[in-house]
């Protein structure tokens, strides 16, 4: 599955974070998974939202500098090894993951993993045949 | 084998031009004396009348003439021939208020058409190339002032304006443009798009001419690679004439100012002190035959070096280095010379936003600057890797054109300070006074 992944760039300055959740809250976003990575001067926010077209014209809109990437999100069985085994799967193929992390969903009541791979294409093949 | 437009005066021994631009120059100022009040008040003012003036020697004994100069004197108050003399005029873009138009006689659109022939002729042109003009036509001097140099070399002229991207590539490949005339950010913005077309194997360019804006050498490379062309710069101002008062020849290295002309002087802006060849300072033209608008010691304000060594290509006039900032805003920042304009070349170059602030400060008794530019959404990666590689190539360019490291910060976009719609340039927190 594919989800829209947004990213924002914001200083790495106090409030910072808040006056960018706020403009989402005061537009009934909801946000569904947040990853900040930063440096010393700016950070690199990553969201997943439930409406993200809609979030998409809103962060354009407030004139911030983002973009829209499709990131690969997978539901991992909840036993153990199981994200050990689809990880393996993917560096046999050659698969570098640049970033990855968890959010849950409301839809499935599940755990989902985000994986930021250099091949979307290619991983996604990888993960149908490892389910299949 | 180099080619000149006008071999004789291209390649005249040192001694013998700068007799002619003595004899020139006498005439000038007689002529400037004789008909335009504005100079004759400023030139009575300092107590020099026109026999005082018998050679470049005494150059220095007039007064300067300023932009403001110009602004007071706008718009006829420096016209030296009667206005039924007179063919066309030219005017700057600048902004508000700051306007200056210049007016040609026939016999001062020649001389400007044959400064830029020669530039043509520099560039390897001659009466078998086709030569694709994309400088403004109109008010701004480009497109004209190529246009007319094209044609008197006998290339075939392409007189297409500024702008149209697709119906430039499709002329420049289905009439085989030869050589290009535009200024240097949309040579690379062409560059890039018959790359992306596909267009660009099918090109025969060999040269492009440009200038009209601030350009470093990196960008040079990568137009010439892009589009497979030897880049040739060139300098002029619309007060002088336009396009073509300095040019590049084969070499590469520094543009010929075409002396039987203009004269160049390079003074210290601070106190109009006359500089050595080889110092940096601000750039002073003189003209020596123009009829409907002579400028008299004109103060470019753009910063260059003058070069007086011989060059290879043959040519006895002198070089100018490409003009590295505007002497109204230098900063002096660790006992170096730095321009906001050299950094606006990097930024710009770079495909960075125009929104920067230069902040300077002094901790521990050392000079500090700092850099923040605008993130843009097209720059913006999701990746702190591909931003941390923009940002270290940014520092590095800086470095390459300053001399001085500079730190650099990204900040939001639209975050920058403006005053009346402009950004803040810069702030100095120094406390030197
Ligand atoms: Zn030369």
């Amino acid at each position: 599955m594919f989800v829209k992944q947004i990213s924002v760039f914001l200083e790495n300055k106090a409030g910072k974070l808040a006056e960018f959740t706020k403009v989402l809250a005061d537009n009934n976003i909801d946000l569904q998974a947040l990853l900040i990575a930063e440096t010393q001067d700016y950070g690199i926010l990553r969201i997943i939202v439930d409406n993200p077209d809609e979030a998409t014209e809103i962060i354009k809109k407030s004139g911030f500098a983002y973009k829209v990437t499709e990131a690969l999100a997978i539901t991992v069985p909840d036993e153990p090894g199981s994200l050990t085994k689809i990880l393996a799967s993917l560096a046999d193929e050659g698969i570098s993951i640049k970033y990855s992390y968890a959010f849950y969903s409301r839809e499935h009541g599940k755990a989902n993993i985000v994986l930021r791979v250099d091949d979307n294409e290619k991983a996604s093949e990888i993960l149908e045949k490892l389910n299949s | 084998m180099e080619n000149y437009y006008q071999p004789k005066i291209e390649t005249m021994p040192r001694e013998e031009l700068q007799k002619l631009q003595s004899e020139r120059l006498a005439a000038q100022i007689k002529h400037v004396y004789e008909n335009v009040p504005y100079y004759r008040a400023k030139m009575d003012e300092k107590g020099v009348t026109p026999d005082d003036i018998k050679g470049i020697e005494d150059l220095h004994k007039l007064p300067f003439l300023s932009k403001d100069d110009l602004r007071e004197a706008y718009p006829y108050g420096l016209l030296a021939a009667p206005l039924k003399d007179c063919v066309r005029i030219h005017s700057t873009s600048g902004t508000t208020g700051k306007r200056v138009v210049a007016f040609y006689t026939q016999h001062d659109i020649d001389l400007w058409e044959d400064c830029c022939a020669r530039a043509v002729v520099a560039a390897g042109g001659t009466s078998d190339d086709v030569c694709q003009v994309c400088y403004g036509y109109g008010l701004f001097t480009g497109g004209m002032g190529l246009h007319g140099g094209s044609h008197k070399v006998g290339c075939l002229t392409l007189p297409m304006s500024s702008g149209n991207t697709a119906r430039q590539l499709q002329f420049m490949e289905d009439l085989q443009s030869t050589i290009l005339c535009c200024t240097p950010s949309y040579a690379a913005y062409l560059a890039e798009s018959a790359i992306e077309t596909g267009v660009r194997d099918r090109l025969k360019l060999k040269a492009g001419i440009f200038g009209a804006e601030a350009w470093t050498e990196e960008m040079r490379h990568d137009i010439e690679e892009k589009l497979g062309l030897k880049a040739f710069d060139i300098y002029g101002l619309t007060e002088l004439s336009g396009p073509g008062v300095a040019f590049e020849c084969s070499e590469q290295g520094g543009m010929h100012i075409n002396e039987d002309h203009f004269i160049a002087e390079i003074i210290n802006p601070v106190t109009g002190e006359v500089l050595p060849y080889g110092e940096k300072g601000e750039l002073v033209f003189t003209s020596i035959t123009k009829e409907a608008f002579p400028m008299i010691r004109y103060r470019t304000r753009d910063i260059c070096v003058l070069n007086a060594e011989k060059c290879s290509c043959g040519r006895t006039h002198i070089r100018m280095s490409k003009p590295m900032g505007r002497s109204d805003d230098m900063l002096i920042i660790r006992g170096v010379n730095v321009f906001p304009s050299q950094i606006e070349t990097v930024l710009l170059n770079k495909g960075m936003s125009a929104n920067y602030q230069i902040i300077v400060d002094r901790v521990n008794n050392s000079d500090t600057l700092d850099i923040n530019v605008e993130m843009t959404p097209d720059l913006f990666s999701d990746s702190i890797a591909e931003i941390s590689k923009i940002e270290k190539d940014l520092v590095n360019s800086l470095k390459a054109m300053l001399g001085i490291m500079a730190k650099v910060h990204l900040v939001e976009p639209k975050s920058i300070t403006r005053s009346e719609g402009k950004a803040v340039r810069v702030i100095d927190n120094r406390k030197l006074y």
